[in-house]
């Protein structure tokens, strides 16, 4: 196996762990019942700790032990989690992070600073453990406190003096990277495998038998005088895959009559294998199966009775302590939300994924090309097959791209660190609601907005939630709210950072602006084209600059983050009441429905999801277009474009033409075009760097018949026809303000 | 006691999980015709315990034709897994035994 890749999978699944550590973390205070999320962060402290150790990555495992032994305290009850703990344990996470980091980079160690505010937690870590700690973990065995030994063995203890140890590996054992063996290797570096009897009962015939597979199970007496969790930590990896039955030294006999009757093989048999074990001798042997026989019977006469729980009964007869009982429930818990998540999730490399829909794309294409020419042949037979082919296409389509959909809520649930520690920072009480978070959008574009979300909340918080003073004089409560939402509409994905601050104050914005000479003094500027100056660069009302915002620099990145995911930004705000900013992002960046329409000798495609209808143009609307750059659709106002000057496609104006009615960002417009040539599905292929900046084109495609067909980039068209209506409007009021 | 097997088996490389499957795959055939079966493990360069399974797997077979496993010429890999999992009486073949102690 590839060491590098090994490797790289355990800094993803260690951030990934992390992540899940710090979730945890923010949950847990405002829980009523602590004990799923403490032992989420156990586990998750846990298993980086031990993957580390598989890798050698002493640093980590060091820092990462002493955390592990504060959070045991926790999830053993003898240790509160307040939110000084919190805190604490939240920047222990921070520093494992920047560890893994280091393991990423490959750099040899860590800077002096780092080093230091490692110790620093170490210290603070360890004043939570009753014993002083050193940085480095304990690798040898704790001496179990010496036992009486016991003479006789009559229903009490056996006289063995070791541990038995009974293994049932499951089948996916082998498959799943480990070998019984190197257990075994390991187990006898802890003490000495005085017998070991290997049972292959499990073992189906030969033709069955599936070589992969693990059938195999073990008896072993074993000699050491390392202490349970010692022993069992042995079998840390392949506790989900085996069956362990650990026993200590002079256990009770009952502990015997027990493990036989869970494992599956023959209780005489397995008797047998104890005794030749040496684990017990014949005459304990007998008395565990007279118990076990007595225990069958009452069992049977009392068929009625609840069966007790194994974990109820142990503890019951002492044998157990309960919190290895506890720990054991916790296992099987483990197990089954580790299996469940197993189903759940597949790793897939990005660029695989990218190039099976890129794949598709092509599929789709000559798709088009086979439907063109069926349609021309026009067999019904054809017809029929070329259109059950067109229909799994498109579902293959759906599913690929589906598979790079990922929940924003993930992301959304970040920022409740960031609204903490910014709360924190500024001194402000501020409350995170997430709304939305099923919410699915490309991975892609999950990635790129996580910067852009980090600044607005950031923004929200500093400049729009008013401090505790301001807030009880506007008579808001004085727990501020940020709200982060997110929703379908209209194929695009649109998210909201919302505030209840201070809003917007459209005066001052517009003074300042001024003042910067980024507007003419008397220009006329609507409300939104105000709002939109503050992301301008440079721009900022803040009257101090704090080390969160105020230079100016945010918002200007903010925007050309979303213009560069092809999406827009509008803010909505009401003075001393709160802002909304509203990020609209297009949801599919590859494949699009679209609705062909032709313009003289061109073909275009407008993406079907912003199309609301098509109008054909009566001789009454040609004449009033005339005069009127608006048409009267049903007694609603509806401004449009003519292709055909817009793209100055040239020639003489049909005498029928369609206006195709889009929307967009609660917008409509009319494009008015030649024909309607139908609903097809396509691929977007960008267009070179040259046309970047072409207004109204957002790609282009391939048609079935070879040819090119320029996509629309409706939001912009639409943008265009609403900003001359607003200068038209604007205009007019200047006219009339002169007159 | 006749002990010249009908069939003779070689062993060459790893015996572990990677070639396991290959390995039964070509065992098969051979179990179902040959019931005296003769491994020679002397080119064994390392056993894990999906080999040491294939090996319990043969002799099963062969022990319900009412024939014969016999191991020949254990390697110092296969020696080790043996020891080490105390199977050598299972197989019942004469080995050099190890001078290491458990």
């Amino acid at each position: 196996m590839n060491m590098d890749q090994a490797l790289q999978t355990l800094i993803v699944e260690s951030r990934e762990l992390l992540q899940d550590m710090e979730d945890g973390l923010l949950r847990i205070e405002g829980e009523a019942d602590q004990s799923e999320s403490v032992n989420a962060i156990f586990r998750a402290a846990h298993t980086i700790k031990g993957s580390a150790g598989l890798f050698g990555l002493d640093d980590i495992v060091a820092f990462t032990h002493v955390l592990e032994s504060v959070l045991d305290k926790v999830r053993g009850g003898k240790l509160a989690i307040g939110s000084d703990l919190v805190a604490l344990f939240l920047l222990c996470g921070d520093h494992m992070a920047t560890l893994v980091n280091y393991v990423e980079s490959g750099s040899a160690s860590l800077s002096e600073d780092e080093r230091l505010a490692g110790s620093a937690l170490v210290e603070k870590l360890s004043l939570h453990l009753d014993v002083r700690q050193s940085a480095a973990p304990q690798q040898s065995a704790v001496a179990p406190p010496s036992e009486p030994r016991v003479e006789t063995s009559a229903g009490g203890l056996v006289n063995n003096d070791n541990w038995h140890i009974s293994l049932r590996f499951g089948r996916n054992v082998l498959r799943n990277g480990m070998d019984p063996l190197s257990f075994f290797r390991y187990l006898g570096t802890l003490g000495e495998i005085v017998r070991i009897t290997t049972i292959s009962d499990a073992m189906p015939p030969a033709a069955e038998m599936d070589a992969e597979s693990c059938y195999l199970g073990y008896e072993i007496n074993f000699k050491s005088a390392a202490d349970k969790a010692a022993i069992e930590g042995v079998f840390e990896f392949v506790r989900d895959d085996c069956d362990i039955h650990i026993l200590p030294p002079h256990s009770r006999v009952a502990d015997f009559v027990e493990m036989i009757r869970d494992l599956p093989e023959e209780d005489l048999r397995l008797g047998e294998i104890l005794v030749r074990c040496g684990t017990l001798t014949r005459h304990e042997l007998e008395i565990v199966l007279e118990i076990q026989a007595q225990e069958d019977a009452r069992a049977e006469n009392t068929s009625g009775e609840h069966q007790k729980h194994l974990g109820e009964i142990a503890v019951e007869q002492g044998m157990v302590q309960p919190e290895v009982v506890e720990a054991a429930l916790e296992k099987q818990k483990q197990i089954k939300d580790t299996k469940a998540k197993q189903q759940q999730l597949v790793r897939v490399d990005a660029e695989k994924l990218d190039l099976l829909i890129n794949l598709i794309g092509e599929l789709v294409i000559a798709g088009a090309g086979v439907n063109i020419l069926a349609q021309r042949s026009g067999q019904p037979a054809l017809l029929e097959s070329v259109s059950t082919l067109g229909r799994l296409v498109e579902e293959v389509r759906d599913s690929a791209l589906n598979l790079r959909m990922v929940q924003i809520g993930d992301t959304f649930n970040r920022f409740q660190r960031v609204v903490r520690d910014v709360s924190k920072d500024l001194g402000k009480d501020v409350a995170l609601l997430i709304s939305g978070a099923e919410t699915e959008l490309d991975k892609m574009v999950v990635e790129k907005i996580g910067d852009p979300l980090t600044h607005l909340v950031r923004n929200s918080m500093d400049h729009g939630i008013e401090n505790a003073e301001l807030r009880a004089q506007r008579g808001k409560p004085a727990k501020g709210t940020v709200r982060l939402n997110a929703y379908h509409e209209s194929g695009s994905i649109v998210i909201e950072v919302s505030d209840d601050g201070g809003g917007l104050n459209r005066e001052r914005i517009l003074a300042k602006a001024i003042e910067k000479g980024i507007v003419a003094p008397n220009h006329a500027l609507s409300e939104q084209e105000v709002f939109r100056l503050i992301f301008e660069a440079g721009f900022s009302t803040a009257d101090k600059v704090s080390n969160i915002s105020g230079r100016g620099v945010g918002m200007d990145v903010v925007r050309r983050n979303i213009e560069a995911l092809r999406g827009n930004i509008e803010i909505e705000s009401q003075y001393t009441v709160g802002t909304t900013i509203r990020i609209r992002l297009p949801l599919t960046l590859a494949i699009i429905d679209g609705f062909l329409v032709g313009v003289g000798d061109s073909s275009f495609v407008i993406p079907l999801d912003m199309v609301v209808e098509c109008v054909e143009m009566s001789e009454q609307d040609r004449q009033a277009l005339k005069e009127r750059n608006y048409v009267n659709l049903r007694n609603e106002v509806l401004p449009f474009i003519r292709l055909r000057d817009l793209f100055e496609t040239g020639g003489e104006a049909q005498r029928r033409e369609n206006i195709v009615v889009v929307q967009y960002a609660g917008h409509k417009a009319g494009l008015v075009v030649d024909g309607l040539l139908g609903e097809f599905q396509t691929v977007i292929k960008p267009l070179g760097s040259i046309f970047q900046h072409l207004q109204g084109i957002g790609g282009s495609t391939i048609l079935g018949s070879g040819e090119v067909a320029l996509i629309l980039d409706v939001p912009s068209l639409v943008q265009q026809v609403v900003n001359f209506e607003t200068r038209a409007q604007s205009a007019n009021r200047a006219t009339a303000s002169v007159k | 006691m006749n002990d010249t097997p009908d069939c003779q088996f070689r062993v060459d490389g790893e015996m572990t999980i990677y070639t396991a499957a290959d390995m039964k795959a070509r065992l098969m055939p051979l179990l179902a015709q040959c019931p005296k079966l003769e491994i020679d493990l002397s080119q064994v360069s390392e056993m894990d315990s999906a080999g040491l399974q294939l090996l319990i797997l043969a002799k099963r077979a062969c022990a319900d034709r009412n024939g014969s496993l016999h191991l020949v010429g254990h390697s110092p890999a296969v020696l080790e897994v043996l020891d080490m999992c105390n199977m050598t009486p299972f197989f019942g073949d004469p080995v050099v035994i190890s001078s290491q102690t458990h």
